[in-house]
Protein backbone atom coordinates (compact mmCIF):
# COMPACT_ATOMS: atom_id res chain seq x y z
CA UNK A 1 0.00 0.00 0.00
CA UNK A 2 2.51 2.88 -1.48
CA UNK A 3 1.05 6.51 -1.60
CA UNK A 4 1.70 7.70 -4.87
CA UNK A 5 4.61 9.50 -5.71
CA UNK A 6 5.79 12.58 -4.63
CA UNK A 7 8.47 14.97 -3.80
CA UNK A 8 9.95 15.58 -0.53
CA UNK A 9 11.33 18.48 1.16
CA UNK A 10 12.42 18.81 4.84
CA UNK A 11 12.10 21.98 6.06
CA UNK A 12 14.57 23.42 9.14
CA UNK A 13 12.74 26.36 10.13
CA UNK A 14 9.05 27.47 10.12
CA UNK A 15 10.32 30.45 7.84
CA UNK A 16 11.76 27.49 5.04
CA UNK A 17 8.40 25.33 5.81
CA UNK A 18 6.48 29.07 4.28
CA UNK A 19 8.90 29.36 1.67
CA UNK A 20 8.40 26.30 0.26
CA UNK A 21 4.77 26.07 0.87
CA UNK A 22 4.68 29.47 -1.68
CA UNK A 23 7.07 27.43 -4.09
CA UNK A 24 5.55 24.08 -4.55
CA UNK A 25 1.75 24.38 -5.33
CA UNK A 26 -0.51 21.97 -3.60
CA UNK A 27 1.88 21.14 -1.27
CA UNK A 28 1.42 19.12 1.99
CA UNK A 29 2.95 20.33 5.25
CA UNK A 30 4.00 16.63 6.98
CA UNK A 31 3.79 16.43 10.65
CA UNK A 32 3.60 13.20 12.38
CA UNK A 33 1.86 11.75 9.66
CA UNK A 34 -0.34 9.98 11.47
CA UNK A 35 -3.90 11.46 9.32
CA UNK A 36 -2.01 12.42 6.46
CA UNK A 37 -0.13 9.05 5.55
CA UNK A 38 -3.33 7.08 5.90
CA UNK A 39 -4.84 9.08 3.83
CA UNK A 40 -2.28 9.45 1.02
CA UNK A 41 -1.95 4.77 1.35
CA UNK A 42 -5.37 5.19 0.09
CA UNK A 43 -4.81 8.03 -2.00
CA UNK A 44 -7.42 9.72 -0.62
CA UNK A 45 -4.84 12.84 -0.58
CA UNK A 46 -2.41 12.84 -3.18
CA UNK A 47 -0.55 15.90 -2.60
CA UNK A 48 2.63 16.76 -5.09
CA UNK A 49 5.13 17.37 -2.80
CA UNK A 50 5.47 16.89 1.17
CA UNK A 51 7.35 19.33 3.10
CA UNK A 52 8.17 17.92 6.64
CA UNK A 53 8.04 19.69 9.48
CA UNK A 54 8.61 16.91 11.88
CA UNK A 55 11.90 18.21 13.28
CA UNK A 56 11.62 21.92 13.93
CA UNK A 57 12.50 21.90 17.26
CA UNK A 58 11.05 25.18 17.58
CA UNK A 59 7.48 24.10 17.24
CA UNK A 60 7.77 21.61 20.07
CA UNK A 61 6.95 21.78 23.61
CA UNK A 62 4.73 23.56 26.35
CA UNK A 63 5.44 26.93 27.94
CA UNK A 64 3.48 29.16 30.64
CA UNK A 65 3.43 32.91 30.57
CA UNK A 66 1.32 35.15 32.97
CA UNK A 67 -2.19 32.85 33.08
CA UNK A 68 -1.47 31.26 29.98
CA UNK A 69 -0.16 28.34 28.44
CA UNK A 70 1.08 27.76 24.69
CA UNK A 71 1.70 24.54 23.19
CA UNK A 72 3.67 24.38 20.33
CA UNK A 73 2.29 22.68 17.48
CA UNK A 74 4.32 19.82 17.24
CA UNK A 75 4.02 18.66 20.66
CA UNK A 76 2.66 14.94 20.44
CA UNK A 77 -0.25 13.56 21.83
CA UNK A 78 1.89 11.40 24.45
CA UNK A 79 3.39 14.75 25.31
CA UNK A 80 0.56 16.67 25.41
CA UNK A 81 -0.89 14.06 28.09
CA UNK A 82 1.81 14.03 30.06
CA UNK A 83 2.96 17.15 30.66
CA UNK A 84 3.14 18.32 34.29
CA UNK A 85 1.97 21.95 33.54
CA UNK A 86 -0.61 20.96 31.47
CA UNK A 87 -2.03 18.38 33.65
CA UNK A 88 -1.87 20.68 36.64
CA UNK A 89 -2.91 24.09 35.08
CA UNK A 90 -4.97 23.16 32.04
CA UNK A 91 -6.16 18.95 32.28
CA UNK A 92 -8.82 19.01 29.76
CA UNK A 93 -6.30 19.43 27.11
CA UNK A 94 -4.20 16.54 28.94
CA UNK A 95 -7.27 14.69 29.34
CA UNK A 96 -7.85 14.84 25.62
CA UNK A 97 -4.91 14.05 24.42
CA UNK A 98 -4.97 11.19 26.36
CA UNK A 99 -7.86 9.69 24.88
CA UNK A 100 -6.36 9.56 21.62
CA UNK A 101 -5.78 6.62 19.52
CA UNK A 102 -3.24 4.03 21.36
CA UNK A 103 0.48 4.62 22.62
CA UNK A 104 1.89 4.15 19.37
CA UNK A 105 -0.56 6.81 17.87
CA UNK A 106 0.08 9.49 20.81
CA UNK A 107 3.95 8.66 20.22
CA UNK A 108 3.58 10.91 16.71
CA UNK A 109 0.58 12.45 16.25
CA UNK A 110 0.77 15.82 17.37
CA UNK A 111 -1.69 18.06 18.33
CA UNK A 112 -1.33 20.76 15.63
CA UNK A 113 -1.94 18.46 12.45
CA UNK A 114 -4.51 17.15 14.46
CA UNK A 115 -6.66 20.68 14.51
CA UNK A 116 -5.56 21.49 11.52
CA UNK A 117 -6.80 17.98 10.20
CA UNK A 118 -9.96 19.03 11.53
CA UNK A 119 -11.20 15.71 11.57
CA UNK A 120 -14.89 15.78 13.61
CA UNK A 121 -14.20 12.40 15.13
CA UNK A 122 -10.64 13.28 16.61
CA UNK A 123 -10.78 14.57 20.42
CA UNK A 124 -8.56 17.78 20.82
CA UNK A 125 -11.32 20.14 18.69
CA UNK A 126 -13.64 20.63 21.30
CA UNK A 127 -11.35 20.51 23.93
CA UNK A 128 -10.00 23.75 22.71
CA UNK A 129 -13.22 25.41 22.08
CA UNK A 130 -14.18 25.00 25.28
CA UNK A 131 -11.04 26.54 26.62
CA UNK A 132 -11.44 29.19 24.57
CA UNK A 133 -8.21 28.61 23.00
CA UNK A 134 -6.60 30.38 20.37
CA UNK A 135 -4.56 29.04 17.16
CA UNK A 136 -1.30 30.53 16.20
CA UNK A 137 -0.46 30.55 12.60
CA UNK A 138 2.27 31.74 10.71
CA UNK A 139 2.69 32.88 6.90
CA UNK A 140 4.37 34.94 4.50
CA UNK A 141 2.63 38.30 5.51
CA UNK A 142 3.70 37.42 8.84
CA UNK A 143 1.82 36.23 12.29
CA UNK A 144 -2.08 36.04 12.97
CA UNK A 145 -4.34 34.78 16.07
CA UNK A 146 -7.46 32.98 15.28
CA UNK A 147 -9.84 32.32 18.15
CA UNK A 148 -11.32 28.19 18.22
CA UNK A 149 -14.29 29.55 17.89
CA UNK A 150 -13.89 30.75 14.28
CA UNK A 151 -11.10 28.40 13.32
CA UNK A 152 -12.98 25.40 12.38
CA UNK A 153 -14.85 26.06 9.04
CA UNK A 154 -16.30 22.01 8.17
CA UNK A 155 -15.32 19.21 8.17
CA UNK A 156 -11.84 18.87 7.55
CA UNK A 157 -11.62 22.61 6.43
CA UNK A 158 -10.20 25.24 9.25
CA UNK A 159 -9.32 28.94 8.13
CA UNK A 160 -5.57 27.98 7.93
CA UNK A 161 -4.35 29.11 4.74
CA UNK A 162 -2.61 27.27 2.44
CA UNK A 163 0.89 29.13 2.95
CA UNK A 164 0.56 28.95 6.56
CA UNK A 165 1.75 26.68 9.56
CA UNK A 166 0.34 26.53 12.67
CA UNK A 167 2.60 27.03 15.37
CA UNK A 168 0.87 26.53 18.31
CA UNK A 169 -2.20 26.62 20.32
CA UNK A 170 -2.84 28.81 23.84
CA UNK A 171 -4.91 28.17 26.21
CA UNK A 172 -5.72 29.96 29.74
CA UNK A 173 -4.52 28.21 32.72
CA UNK A 174 -7.64 27.28 34.62
CA UNK A 175 -7.99 29.48 37.94
CA UNK A 176 -10.06 29.47 40.86
CA UNK A 177 -11.98 26.48 41.52
CA UNK A 178 -12.49 25.53 38.43
CA UNK A 179 -12.94 21.35 37.26
CA UNK A 180 -12.83 20.09 33.39
CA UNK A 181 -13.31 16.70 31.98
CA UNK A 182 -12.96 14.90 28.85
CA UNK A 183 -15.63 12.29 28.40
CA UNK A 184 -15.48 9.92 24.84
CA UNK A 185 -17.63 7.71 23.23
CA UNK A 186 -15.66 5.65 20.97
CA UNK A 187 -15.73 3.62 18.29
CA UNK A 188 -14.80 0.22 19.66
CA UNK A 189 -12.91 -0.35 16.16
CA UNK A 190 -11.56 2.61 15.05
CA UNK A 191 -11.10 4.58 18.24
CA UNK A 192 -12.47 7.66 17.13
CA UNK A 193 -15.29 9.75 18.63
CA UNK A 194 -18.79 8.23 18.19
CA UNK A 195 -18.79 11.80 20.74
CA UNK A 196 -16.37 13.42 22.69
CA UNK A 197 -17.69 16.17 25.74
CA UNK A 198 -15.55 18.45 27.08
CA UNK A 199 -16.66 20.36 30.11
CA UNK A 200 -15.28 23.58 32.10
CA UNK A 201 -17.33 23.92 35.30
CA UNK A 202 -16.41 27.16 37.46
CA UNK A 203 -17.53 27.53 40.89
CA UNK A 204 -18.05 30.52 43.11
CA UNK A 205 -16.88 30.66 46.99
CA UNK A 206 -20.96 29.86 48.27
CA UNK A 207 -20.63 26.82 45.37
CA UNK A 208 -23.21 27.72 42.79
CA UNK A 209 -21.81 27.96 39.07
CA UNK A 210 -19.72 31.17 38.21
CA UNK A 211 -19.45 29.65 34.75
CA UNK A 212 -19.35 26.25 32.35
CA UNK A 213 -18.80 25.94 28.97
CA UNK A 214 -19.72 22.22 26.85
CA UNK A 215 -18.62 20.99 23.68
CA UNK A 216 -18.93 18.37 21.86
CA UNK A 217 -16.57 16.30 18.85
CA UNK A 218 -17.60 13.45 16.84
CA UNK A 219 -21.21 15.17 16.40
CA UNK A 220 -21.39 17.76 14.36
CA UNK A 221 -18.79 18.75 10.87
CA UNK A 222 -17.32 21.27 13.43
CA UNK A 223 -16.72 20.72 16.97
CA UNK A 224 -20.34 21.96 18.66
CA UNK A 225 -20.82 24.60 21.37
CA UNK A 226 -23.43 24.21 23.46
CA UNK A 227 -23.61 27.77 24.88
CA UNK A 228 -27.53 27.29 25.77
CA UNK A 229 -26.91 24.33 28.39
CA UNK A 230 -23.54 26.34 29.66
CA UNK A 231 -25.76 29.58 30.29
CA UNK A 232 -28.68 27.88 31.98
CA UNK A 233 -26.00 26.66 34.58
CA UNK A 234 -24.68 30.05 35.65
CA UNK A 235 -25.62 31.18 38.90
CA UNK A 236 -27.12 27.54 40.05
CA UNK A 237 -26.51 25.22 42.62
CA UNK A 238 -25.21 22.19 40.55
CA UNK A 239 -26.82 19.16 41.87
CA UNK A 240 -27.04 16.22 39.95
CA UNK A 241 -30.97 17.14 38.97
CA UNK A 242 -29.79 20.78 37.65
CA UNK A 243 -27.13 19.57 35.27
CA UNK A 244 -29.94 16.66 34.15
CA UNK A 245 -32.79 19.64 33.84
CA UNK A 246 -30.21 22.27 32.10
CA UNK A 247 -29.21 19.71 29.50
CA UNK A 248 -32.01 18.22 28.32
CA UNK A 249 -33.82 21.98 28.37
CA UNK A 250 -31.01 23.22 26.48
CA UNK A 251 -29.01 20.89 24.28
CA UNK A 252 -30.26 20.90 20.58
CA UNK A 253 -28.07 19.87 17.99
CA UNK A 254 -29.29 21.09 14.60
CA UNK A 255 -27.54 19.25 11.75
CA UNK A 256 -25.47 16.37 13.11
CA UNK A 257 -23.44 13.66 11.07
CA UNK A 258 -25.07 10.40 10.65
CA UNK A 259 -22.46 7.72 8.85
CA UNK A 260 -23.00 3.61 8.49
CA UNK A 261 -21.53 3.64 12.28
CA UNK A 262 -24.81 5.40 13.95
CA UNK A 263 -27.29 8.01 13.01
CA UNK A 264 -27.65 11.61 13.60
CA UNK A 265 -30.30 11.32 15.57
CA UNK A 266 -28.63 8.33 17.60
CA UNK A 267 -25.36 10.44 18.29
CA UNK A 268 -27.47 13.43 19.61
CA UNK A 269 -28.64 10.99 22.49
CA UNK A 270 -25.28 9.46 23.27
CA UNK A 271 -24.45 13.43 23.24
CA UNK A 272 -27.26 14.37 25.98
CA UNK A 273 -26.10 11.41 28.18
CA UNK A 274 -21.90 12.31 27.95
CA UNK A 275 -23.05 15.67 28.64
CA UNK A 276 -24.54 14.81 31.75
CA UNK A 277 -21.56 13.25 32.44
CA UNK A 278 -19.11 15.27 31.76
CA UNK A 279 -20.62 18.12 33.32
CA UNK A 280 -20.78 15.96 36.77
CA UNK A 281 -17.28 15.12 36.65
CA UNK A 282 -15.90 18.93 35.95
CA UNK A 283 -18.36 19.70 38.94
CA UNK A 284 -16.66 16.83 41.10
CA UNK A 285 -13.27 17.98 40.35
CA UNK A 286 -14.30 21.59 40.76
CA UNK B 1 15.41 9.56 -4.38
CA UNK B 2 16.80 10.35 -1.28
CA UNK B 3 19.49 9.03 1.15
CA UNK B 4 18.30 8.05 4.66
CA UNK B 5 20.71 6.97 7.22
CA UNK B 6 19.14 4.59 9.86
CA UNK B 7 20.67 3.36 12.50
CA UNK B 8 18.78 -0.64 13.03
CA UNK B 9 19.31 -2.40 16.28
CA UNK B 10 23.03 -1.21 16.81
CA UNK B 11 23.85 -1.09 13.27
CA UNK B 12 24.00 2.02 11.20
CA UNK B 13 22.48 1.51 7.26
CA UNK B 14 22.72 4.58 5.00
CA UNK B 15 20.66 3.20 2.06
CA UNK B 16 19.30 5.35 -1.43
CA UNK B 17 15.27 4.85 -1.60
CA UNK B 18 12.06 6.72 -2.79
CA UNK B 19 10.65 8.95 -0.42
CA UNK B 20 7.20 7.53 -0.26
CA UNK B 21 8.62 4.41 0.82
CA UNK B 22 7.01 3.27 4.13
CA UNK B 23 9.57 2.54 7.46
CA UNK B 24 8.03 -1.32 7.54
CA UNK B 25 8.75 -1.52 3.76
CA UNK B 26 12.78 -0.11 4.31
CA UNK B 27 12.77 -2.31 7.15
CA UNK B 28 11.26 -5.75 5.62
CA UNK B 29 12.43 -5.34 1.91
CA UNK B 30 15.83 -3.18 2.00
CA UNK B 31 17.06 -4.36 5.18
CA UNK B 32 15.60 -7.94 4.90
CA UNK B 33 14.86 -8.02 8.62
CA UNK B 34 11.67 -9.83 8.26
CA UNK B 35 10.66 -9.91 11.87
CA UNK B 36 8.45 -7.02 11.79
CA UNK B 37 5.11 -8.07 10.32
CA UNK B 38 2.80 -6.56 8.13
CA UNK B 39 -0.98 -6.98 9.54
CA UNK B 40 -3.58 -4.63 8.37
CA UNK B 41 -1.47 -1.84 6.54
CA UNK B 42 -4.09 0.93 7.53
CA UNK B 43 -2.46 1.85 11.14
CA UNK B 44 -5.01 -0.66 13.39
CA UNK B 45 -3.70 -3.83 14.02
CA UNK B 46 -0.08 -2.95 15.31
CA UNK B 47 1.78 -5.95 13.93
CA UNK B 48 4.38 -4.05 12.12
CA UNK B 49 5.08 -1.60 15.84
CA UNK B 50 8.96 -0.91 16.13
CA UNK B 51 10.44 0.70 18.79
CA UNK B 52 12.01 4.20 17.29
CA UNK B 53 14.09 6.87 19.11
CA UNK B 54 12.57 4.61 21.87
CA UNK B 55 8.94 4.62 21.32
CA UNK B 56 6.30 2.51 20.12
CA UNK B 57 5.69 3.47 16.63
CA UNK B 58 3.53 1.66 13.56
CA UNK B 59 5.67 1.78 11.09
CA UNK B 60 3.00 1.14 8.33
CA UNK B 61 2.34 4.77 9.14
CA UNK B 62 5.72 6.49 8.67
CA UNK B 63 7.87 7.21 5.94
CA UNK B 64 11.22 5.70 5.93
CA UNK B 65 12.65 9.60 5.36
CA UNK B 66 10.88 10.25 8.40
CA UNK B 67 13.05 7.62 9.99
CA UNK B 68 16.38 9.48 8.96
CA UNK B 69 18.96 9.49 11.60
CA UNK B 70 16.63 8.02 14.18
CA UNK B 71 17.68 4.36 16.71
CA UNK B 72 14.70 1.51 15.74
CA UNK B 73 14.64 -1.08 17.22
CA UNK B 74 12.95 -4.55 16.15
CA UNK B 75 11.70 -7.64 17.63
CA UNK B 76 15.74 -9.04 15.83
CA UNK B 77 17.17 -6.40 18.28
CA UNK B 78 16.07 -7.20 21.60
CA UNK B 79 17.77 -10.33 22.67
CA UNK B 80 21.11 -9.97 23.44
CA UNK B 81 23.50 -12.41 22.96
CA UNK B 82 21.28 -15.02 22.59
CA UNK B 83 19.56 -14.16 26.15
CA UNK B 84 15.93 -13.63 25.01
CA UNK B 85 14.43 -10.29 26.32
CA UNK B 86 12.26 -10.87 30.09
CA UNK B 87 8.97 -10.06 27.21
CA UNK B 88 10.16 -12.69 24.72
CA UNK B 89 10.81 -14.74 27.88
CA UNK B 90 7.17 -13.93 29.25
CA UNK B 91 5.54 -15.09 25.91
CA UNK B 92 7.58 -18.14 25.65
CA UNK B 93 6.64 -19.16 29.13
CA UNK B 94 3.07 -18.21 29.48
CA UNK B 95 2.28 -19.18 25.84
CA UNK B 96 1.64 -15.37 25.05
CA UNK B 97 0.91 -16.85 21.15
CA UNK B 98 -0.91 -19.42 19.11
CA UNK B 99 -0.30 -17.99 15.51
CA UNK B 100 2.24 -15.86 16.36
CA UNK B 101 1.46 -12.80 13.70
CA UNK B 102 0.63 -10.16 16.23
CA UNK B 103 3.49 -11.35 18.77
CA UNK B 104 6.74 -9.29 17.13
CA UNK B 105 4.41 -6.01 17.55
CA UNK B 106 3.01 -7.18 21.07
CA UNK B 107 6.21 -7.50 22.33
CA UNK B 108 7.59 -4.32 20.88
CA UNK B 109 4.55 -2.76 22.92
CA UNK B 110 5.14 -4.33 25.57
CA UNK B 111 8.33 -3.44 25.89
CA UNK B 112 7.64 0.12 25.62
CA UNK B 113 4.73 -0.29 28.24
CA UNK B 114 7.12 -1.81 30.80
CA UNK B 115 9.48 1.39 29.99
CA UNK B 116 6.81 3.53 31.01
CA UNK B 117 5.53 1.70 33.47
CA UNK B 118 7.41 -0.94 34.93
CA UNK B 119 4.55 -2.45 37.37
CA UNK B 120 1.33 -2.17 35.08
CA UNK B 121 -1.92 -3.30 36.72
CA UNK B 122 -3.90 -6.00 34.74
CA UNK B 123 -6.14 -2.92 33.41
CA UNK B 124 -3.07 -0.92 32.54
CA UNK B 125 -1.46 -3.56 30.79
CA UNK B 126 -4.61 -4.20 28.80
CA UNK B 127 -4.97 -0.57 27.42
CA UNK B 128 -1.56 0.09 27.04
CA UNK B 129 -1.91 -2.72 24.13
CA UNK B 130 -5.35 -1.19 22.70
CA UNK B 131 -3.14 -0.26 19.71
CA UNK B 132 -2.08 -4.17 18.94
CA UNK B 133 -5.22 -6.78 17.44
CA UNK B 134 -4.56 -10.39 18.20
CA UNK B 135 -7.01 -12.94 16.67
CA UNK B 136 -5.83 -15.67 18.55
CA UNK B 137 -5.31 -15.32 21.93
CA UNK B 138 -8.19 -13.66 23.57
CA UNK B 139 -4.76 -11.42 25.13
CA UNK B 140 -5.47 -13.15 28.61
CA UNK B 141 -1.70 -15.06 28.02
CA UNK B 142 -0.29 -11.99 26.42
CA UNK B 143 -1.33 -10.26 29.64
CA UNK B 144 -0.13 -13.24 31.73
CA UNK B 145 3.21 -12.71 29.46
CA UNK B 146 3.60 -8.94 30.00
CA UNK B 147 2.95 -9.51 34.12
CA UNK B 148 6.05 -12.26 33.98
CA UNK B 149 8.01 -9.75 32.37
CA UNK B 150 7.46 -6.76 34.48
CA UNK B 151 8.06 -9.01 37.52
CA UNK B 152 11.66 -10.06 36.28
CA UNK B 153 12.48 -6.88 35.20
CA UNK B 154 11.94 -5.77 38.49
CA UNK B 155 14.19 -8.33 40.35
CA UNK B 156 11.54 -11.14 41.26
CA UNK B 157 11.43 -14.72 40.11
C1 LIG C 1 -4.88 4.33 14.14
C2 LIG C 1 -5.14 5.78 14.42
C3 LIG C 1 -6.07 6.12 15.39
C4 LIG C 1 -6.34 7.45 15.66
N1 LIG C 1 -7.24 7.75 16.64
C5 LIG C 1 -7.49 9.05 16.94
C6 LIG C 1 -8.39 9.39 17.99
O1 LIG C 1 -8.97 8.53 18.67
N2 LIG C 1 -8.60 10.71 18.24
C7 LIG C 1 -7.96 11.69 17.54
O2 LIG C 1 -8.16 12.86 17.83
N3 LIG C 1 -7.11 11.39 16.54
C8 LIG C 1 -6.86 10.10 16.23
N4 LIG C 1 -5.96 9.81 15.23
C9 LIG C 1 -5.38 10.92 14.44
C10 LIG C 1 -4.14 11.47 15.12
O3 LIG C 1 -4.50 12.25 16.22
C11 LIG C 1 -3.33 12.30 14.14
O4 LIG C 1 -2.04 12.22 14.57
C12 LIG C 1 -3.65 13.76 14.04
O5 LIG C 1 -4.99 13.91 13.70
C13 LIG C 1 -2.82 14.41 12.95
O6 LIG C 1 -1.56 14.80 13.46
P1 LIG C 1 -0.23 14.50 12.66
O7 LIG C 1 0.85 15.22 13.36
O8 LIG C 1 -0.07 13.05 12.51
O9 LIG C 1 -0.53 15.24 11.28
P2 LIG C 1 -0.21 14.84 9.78
O10 LIG C 1 -0.85 13.57 9.43
O11 LIG C 1 1.23 14.99 9.51
O12 LIG C 1 -0.98 16.04 9.05
C14 LIG C 1 -2.38 16.11 9.01
C15 LIG C 1 -2.81 17.34 8.22
O13 LIG C 1 -2.53 18.54 8.92
C16 LIG C 1 -1.61 19.35 8.20
N5 LIG C 1 -0.67 19.88 9.19
C17 LIG C 1 0.04 19.15 10.09
N6 LIG C 1 0.74 19.96 10.90
C18 LIG C 1 0.50 21.22 10.50
C19 LIG C 1 0.94 22.50 10.95
N7 LIG C 1 1.76 22.65 12.00
N8 LIG C 1 0.48 23.60 10.29
C20 LIG C 1 -0.38 23.48 9.26
N9 LIG C 1 -0.83 22.29 8.78
C21 LIG C 1 -0.40 21.18 9.40
C22 LIG C 1 -0.98 18.44 7.17
O14 LIG C 1 -0.58 19.16 6.04
C23 LIG C 1 -2.11 17.49 6.88
O15 LIG C 1 -3.00 18.05 5.96
C24 LIG C 1 -5.67 8.48 14.93
C25 LIG C 1 -4.74 8.14 13.95
C26 LIG C 1 -4.47 6.81 13.69
C27 LIG C 1 -3.45 6.48 12.64
S1 LIG D 1 0.27 -3.19 9.65
FE1 LIG D 1 0.75 -1.37 10.67
S2 LIG D 1 -0.87 -1.18 12.07
FE2 LIG D 1 -1.45 -2.96 10.95
S1 LIG E 1 -1.29 -15.13 18.08
FE1 LIG E 1 -2.34 -15.15 16.22
S2 LIG E 1 -2.82 -13.04 15.97
FE2 LIG E 1 -2.06 -13.09 17.96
Amino acid sequence: MYPAKFDYYRASSVQEAIQLLQEHEDAKLLAGGHSLIPAMKLRLAQPPALIDIGRIAELRGVTQDNGSIKVGALTVHADVAASDVLQSQCPLLAEAASNVGDRQVRHKGTIGGNLAHADPASDLPAAVLALGGTIHLLGPGGSRQVAAADFFLDLLATDLHEDEVLTAIEVPAISGKTGTAYLKFEHPASGYALCGAAAVVSLNDDGTCAGASLCFNGVTATPHNASAVAAALVGKTLDDATIDQAVNANLSIADPMGDMYASGPYRVEVAKTYAKRALKAARDRA
Amino acid sequence: MTEITVNVNGKSYTREIEPRMLLVHFIRDVLGLTGTNIGCETSVCGACTILMDGQAVKSCTQLAVQADGSDVTTIEGLASNGDLHPVQEGFWEKHGLQCGYCTPGMIMSGVDLLKNNPNPTEDEIRHGIEGNLCRCTGYHNIVKAIQYAAEKMQGGN
